[in-house]
């Protein structure tokens, strides 16, 4: 294989697997916003959690952070889970039965108090200079079977991830779930347990996010405090999931995939241009991204893939 | 005298910050009933407008501080007209989620134009300390924030309290379909809620940058604490958010004081802007009305 066209492929890989893991992220989007109306604005600090977890334990012992018990990755993956699902617990539990404008204040809150911790305490996590060194799957194989081999776990956990969603949304679980965004009040004088209902949507998306944190931090082999930045980490999955079509499944993953696409494309298109006007290109691709998401909101708000509830038997 | 010095005059100066920003969030809350996630983002805008005036015609920033108003309340006017109002009988939580797509779209504009490197206005005439009693240090820039901020203050009081557009607006936030029946004209109230709201934030940005300096996230920075004081204060009522913002102003730079007598910082200056957090999650738990009885949604 020539040097150019291996150059395509490692680009091809690249963006399908950061695709991928941004469909993660968005799905898990998708079951708090989509399925149940949990407005969540600190995607950004469950994915930080998710990924400094994952990192913490999986990496080999160092000086510089708390941690580095060397665990297979797969640990990782579960306990980056687990841990963005007990805060979550823990923010739902305190802010789940008020209106979502409070909901949405308090997942920022999240995101920053853990924007300072990560910062702050540099006996744990390293401060600003972030955890270097954390082990990627098949990293000693020879490009491109190193990449592909990930970008296969990607997307098999992708697909997991699919399927399980999708059996969430059409079980009575999801439908409970719809009852609830639509009228919580009816659903509530059904005698469905809104607030338990929600905690449990809320623990489920958070558990995606850190699992795509998780994912992120092993595929670049580096974390630190600028993941917990709200444009990369919190904005472009919301506007995935708008474009996409909230509520649809296979609709987060699509518009998952083609706003990656979209954003980086952007950014071959800019690197051509001088250094000088290829930073400011970043902010312009920002705003452009915006005004997007403000086009869809008011002419399409439904997105590309509406909404189809289960079908009757 | 160091207690009053370093803790207690820093305090009431970013109390007064987010005090400006907190009123803006709360009346909007009130009248448009969401969220304005991009208010951070305004306050910087209106920071870096008088920045605008003091690097290209040398003013200092209280002397731009017109100007800076008078750009944020035309820009916050056209942002409502264009991408609001569109809105304005979606679900609110789509205006919550225009609203942090607008806070973006402003720090992008704000990067685009001016940069990412910090910047300062020209305070040179500003910078001695004055000494009241040989033990009393106040910059002099911290007496004119603060008054500046009660005489903003006043103003707004003024306009509430004894014009009709005011009156309209009150009736708007307590009751918005009753209001309409009434025969106020809701959209000119929205109008006048952007042209208070971004004169607050504008002010609250060149204050901040008169205290500090300029960057491009100073004002995402501040959603915290400004949320947190509007509940504090609760919502719908500026009142409250002017007490709100004053309280968590001098909650987190009086955090970092030596309560306990050892020499140490009660809590590391790094998380200052912790307490405005916890301050806020401890009021969703014991009285989500807030403390001068706003409105629980």
């Amino acid at each position: 294989m020539s040097e150019v066209w291996l150059g395509y492929l490692l680009y091809l890989i690249a963006l399908l697997t950061m695709g991928g893991i941004y469909s993660i992220l968005t799905v898990g989007l998708n079951i708090q916003w989509g399925f149940t109306g949990l407005f969540n604005v600190g995607i950004a600090g469950f994915f930080a959690i998710g990924a400094y977890t994952s990192a913490l334990i999986t990496s080999p012992i160092s000086e510089q952070h708390l941690g580095g018990y060397d665990l297979p990755v797969a640990f990782g993956f579960i306990f980056a889970m687990i841990s963005s699902a007990v805060i979550g617990y823990f923010v739902g539990k305190l802010c789940i039965r008020l209106r979502s404008d409070y909901l949405a204040i308090a997942t920022i809150g999240v995101a920053e108090i853990f924007r300072l911790i990560l910062k702050n305490e540099l006996w744990a996590t390293n401060g600003p200079r972030g955890i270097s060194n954390i082990p990627r799957p098949f990293e000693d194989l020879a490009q491109p079977w190193s990449q592909l081999l990930f970008l296969t776990i990607v997307l098999i956990i992708l697909f997991l991830v699919y399927i399980i969603s999708q059996k969430a949304h059409n079980s009575p679980w999801g439908r409970v779930m719809r009852a609830i965004r639509d009228n919580d009040k009816a659903a509530e004088a059904i005698g469905k347990n809104v607030e338990k209902f929600r905690i449990q949507a809320f623990m489920f998306g958070c558990s995606l996010m850190g699992l795509g944190g998780a994912l992120t931090a092993h595929y670049f082999k580096f974390i630190g405090p600028e993941a917990t930045e709200p444009v990369m980490a919190t904005f472009l999955i919301w506007v995935m999931l708008i474009i996409g079509g909230s509520g649809n499944n296979l609709g987060a993953i699509i518009g998952a995939f083609l706003v990656w696409t979209i954003w980086s494309g952007m950014e071959i298109f800019t690197a051509q241009l001088p250094p000088d006007w290829a930073v400011k290109a970043t902010f312009l691709r920002i705003f452009l991204v915006g005004l997007v998401l403000q086009v869809i909101l008011q002419k399409f708000p439904l997105g590309i893939f509406q909404e189809k509830p289960p079908k009757r038997d | 005298m160091e207690f009053i010095n370093y803790y207690f005059i820093p305090g009431l100066v970013l109390g007064c910050i987010y005090a400006l920003g907190a009123v803006g969030v709360s009346l909007l809350f009130g009248i448009l009933r969401f969220a304005h996630f991009a208010h951070g983002d305004l306050i910087t805008l209106g920071a870096y407008i008088a920045f605008f005036f003091t690097s290209t015609f040398g003013l200092t920033g209280l002397l731009s501080l017109p100007m800076a108003i008078l750009f944020s309340v035309v820009i916050c006017i056209l942002i409502d007209r264009f991408f609001y109002k569109p809105l304005r009988f979606s679900p609110t939580v789509i205006l919550l989620i225009s609203s942090f797509g607008i806070a973006l779209m402003l720090r992008a504009t704000v990067q685009l134009i001016w940069g990412v490197e910090i910047e300062s206005y020209n305070e040179g005439t500003f910078s001695v300390p004055l000494k009241i009693f040989d033990t009393l240090i106040i910059a002099e820039k911290h007496i004119y924030i603060v008054l500046f901020t009660f005489l903003i203050i006043l103003i707004m009081h003024y306009f509430l309290a004894k014009t009709t557009m005011g009156k309209a607006m009150r009736a708007v936030s307590d009751n918005a379909s009753l209001a309409q029946i009434t025969g106020i004209n809701t959209e000119k109230v929205i109008i006048w809620t952007w042209v208070i709201g971004g004169s607050l934030a504008a002010s609250a940005g060149v204050f901040l940058g008169i205290d500090t300096q300029l960057q491009s996230n100073m004002g995402w920075d501040l959603l915290l604490p400004i949320f947190a004081a509007a509940i504090l204060g609760g919502i719908g009522s500026p009142y409250g958010a002017i007490i709100g913002g004053l309280i968590i102003g001098m909650a987190e730079e009086l955090s970092s004081y030596t309560w306990l007598g050892d020499g140490l910082p009660l809590l590391s200056p790094g998380y200052k802007t912790g307490v405005a957090f916890a301050i806020m999650v401890l009021l969703l738990i014991w009285r989500p009305s807030g403390i001068l009885k706003g409105k629980v949604f």
